[in-house]
């Protein structure tokens, strides 16, 4: 077969292929997956050389720990994480947003993600992965994309289709900004709640729970008072919003939300703010603020071109 | 038609047709998404049709949520009394490996297993929507004697090919996952195959739906023929 891969020596806690995601299927139920933190998605492929929506290996929490085997390639990790590259006897700590060359029988030992949760390793080439509706993207809840759905396993190997030419090492210094503000646009059911709620909502502090993961971040802090019902008749979700259900802690839809659903929906995630909501690890305490659309869409737009500005220096 | 279109966060439409769950406003709803699908208008990159509402993503990078609303509020929605709308078969099996929860939907329903199965089977059913979990089609509506609430306490695995009732709604599991509905038997039948990437559900939404009842043998048999 192939003579570069990857052999998994450890595969961490929930490691999976992405790329930009999957469109045009909410309404058969399937979401849009794709990597969860796209801005370091796309610095990572920039890095090594590659088209910015290929696929690139995303971790969690604990990364894996790999062997490469075959021609020089060139990687790199983006997000706030601690790895190391061993050559031989020798053992490297590496940095993040910088592409390092890597060469047959070297390791990358990706330990942990550092108070956040997602990190991205791209490789300067191309991953030999199947695709489903034109994406790579795991969703291991629907067992779609490729390695079946799954996530990385103990004693695999990945296989490269290509490796790119162009083996420019490439540096940037980004710095991931944290944010204890969560900017948020009211949802449809917002007056389903107590003049209370609504205020708990906006006002209090909210802790993000174990119980998150790719699908949804749970949260916990004081109770959100339902006044009208506690179910609406199901419908369509989106990611960043915000349910609140029976029990008034709230919860967050992620990158593979079910596409439906039947709590009444208090509030939104502005689209400017979703890259960094996602890295908010268990543990961390969110403050939801109220902002109106067109401050929503301005402040997107900028986001936007911080992104494309960061992406050009590259 | 649509009452009321809002934003859904920045980058989504909430067309809101109505409160009710019935036939004919759902099959407004879908309406209107068969004829945005088929536009193929530039940013929207999701539709997600239910019951009585349309939600409507788009990319904010390519447009907003001005430009999406005008294009809706001036769309002329055809008509889709469509030929793609098909009648389907379904076998279930509901012997007592499957149905789990027939102990339950006695006590509630207050009706004997027979009876419950009489009422169930050899009805049309209609799909307002599919999702939730890939290719999970709902459909509607029970006979009003046969209305349960859900569990109070969902499974944490409900088995793949579970067909389950909840109010006025049948829906069917198509693969393992947690759910709370009462689960009354099981197909065979493969509702969503995601490698047919063209047609990966078997049920659509304005399909209609008749549940045929089969014995164990048959379902055992049934992959094999």
């Amino acid at each position: 077969m192939s003579s570069n891969y990857l052999d998994i020596i450890r595969p961490g806690i929930n490691t999976t292929f992405q790329d930009k995601g999957r469109d045009h299927l909410y309404h058969i139920g399937i979401p849009f997956s794709g990597a969860m933190d796209s801005r370091n998605y796309f610095i990572a492929n920039k890095l090594v050389n590659n088209d910015l929506d290929s696929a690139v290996i995303e971790f969690a929490y604990q990364g894996p720990h790999i062997k490469y085997s075959g021609e020089k390639i060139n990687f790199a990790i983006t997000g706030d994480v601690i790895f190391s590259i061993k050559r031989k006897d020798t053992e490297i700590e590496g940095n993040c947003y910088e592409s390092y060359q890597i060469e047959n029988g070297d390791e990358i030992n990706i330990i942990s993600t550092n108070k956040s949760v997602y990190g991205y390793l791209a490789l300067g080439g191309e991953l030999d992965l199947k695709f489903q509706w034109n994406s790579c993207s795991v969703n291991t809840k629907a067992n779609i994309g490729s390695n079946d759905g799954k996530k990385l396993d103990v004693g695999q190997r990945v296989n490269l289709k290509k490796i790119n030419s162009n083996k420019d090492i490439k540096k940037t210094n980004y710095i991931n900004t944290k944010i204890e503000n969560i900017r948020v646009i009211k949802g449809t059911n917002f007056d389903y709640f107590s003049e209370v709620g609504k205020k708990i909502f906006f006002e209090k502090e909210f802790t993000v729970t174990k119980l998150s993961d790719r699908m949804g971040m749970r949260l916990e802090g004081p109770k959100i008072d339902n006044i009208v019902n506690t179910n609406i008749k199901s419908e369509g979700l989106i990611k960043g919003v915000i349910q609140v259900p029976a029990d008034g802690n709230p919860i967050i839809m992620l990158s593979d939300h079910g596409t439906i659903g039947g709590y009444p929906k208090i509030g939104v995630v502005a689209s400017v703010d979703y890259d960094r909501l996602v890295q908010m690890s268990p543990g961390s305490k969110i403050k939801f603020k109220e902002i109106n659309l067109s401050d929503a869409e301005t402040l997107f737009k900028l986001y936007e071109m911080e992104t494309q500005n960061l992406l050009s220096q590259i | 038609m649509i009452k009321n279109i809002s934003n859904l966060g920045d980058a989504a439409l909430y067309c809101d047709f109505g409160n009710e769950v019935n036939k004919s406003i759902n099959s407004h709803v879908i309406k209107y998404f068969k004829t945005i699908k088929e536009k193929k208008f530039e940013g929207i990159n999701n539709l997600t049709p239910s019951y009585n509402k349309l939600i409507i993503s788009f990319d904010l990078k390519k447009t907003n949520f001005k430009e999406v609303k005008h294009y809706v509020e001036n769309i002329d929605a055809k008509d889709s009394q469509d030929i793609n709308s098909k009648k389907l078969e379904i076998p279930v099996c509901c012997h007592e490996n499957f149905s789990m929860d027939i102990k339950r939907l006695e006590e509630i329903l207050k009706l004997s297993r027979e009876k419950i199965l009489e009422n169930f089977l050899n009805k049309e059913y209609f799909c307002y929507m599919t999702g939730f979990i890939a290719g999970m089609p709902f459909l509607g509506d029970l006979d009003e004697n046969m209305r349960a609430q859900r569990l109070e306490t969902p499974r944490v695995k409900v088995p793949k090919g579970s067909v389950a009732l909840t109010e006025q709604f049948a829906n069917i599991y198509t693969f393992e996952s947690p759910g709370g509905w009462n689960i009354l038997g099981n197909t065979p039948l493969d509702v969503f195959d995601s490698s047919k990437e063209d047609k990966p559900n078997l049920i659509n939404p304005g399909d209609t739906v008749i549940f045929k009842e089969i014995t164990l043998d048959q379902y055992k048999n049934y992959n094999e023929q």
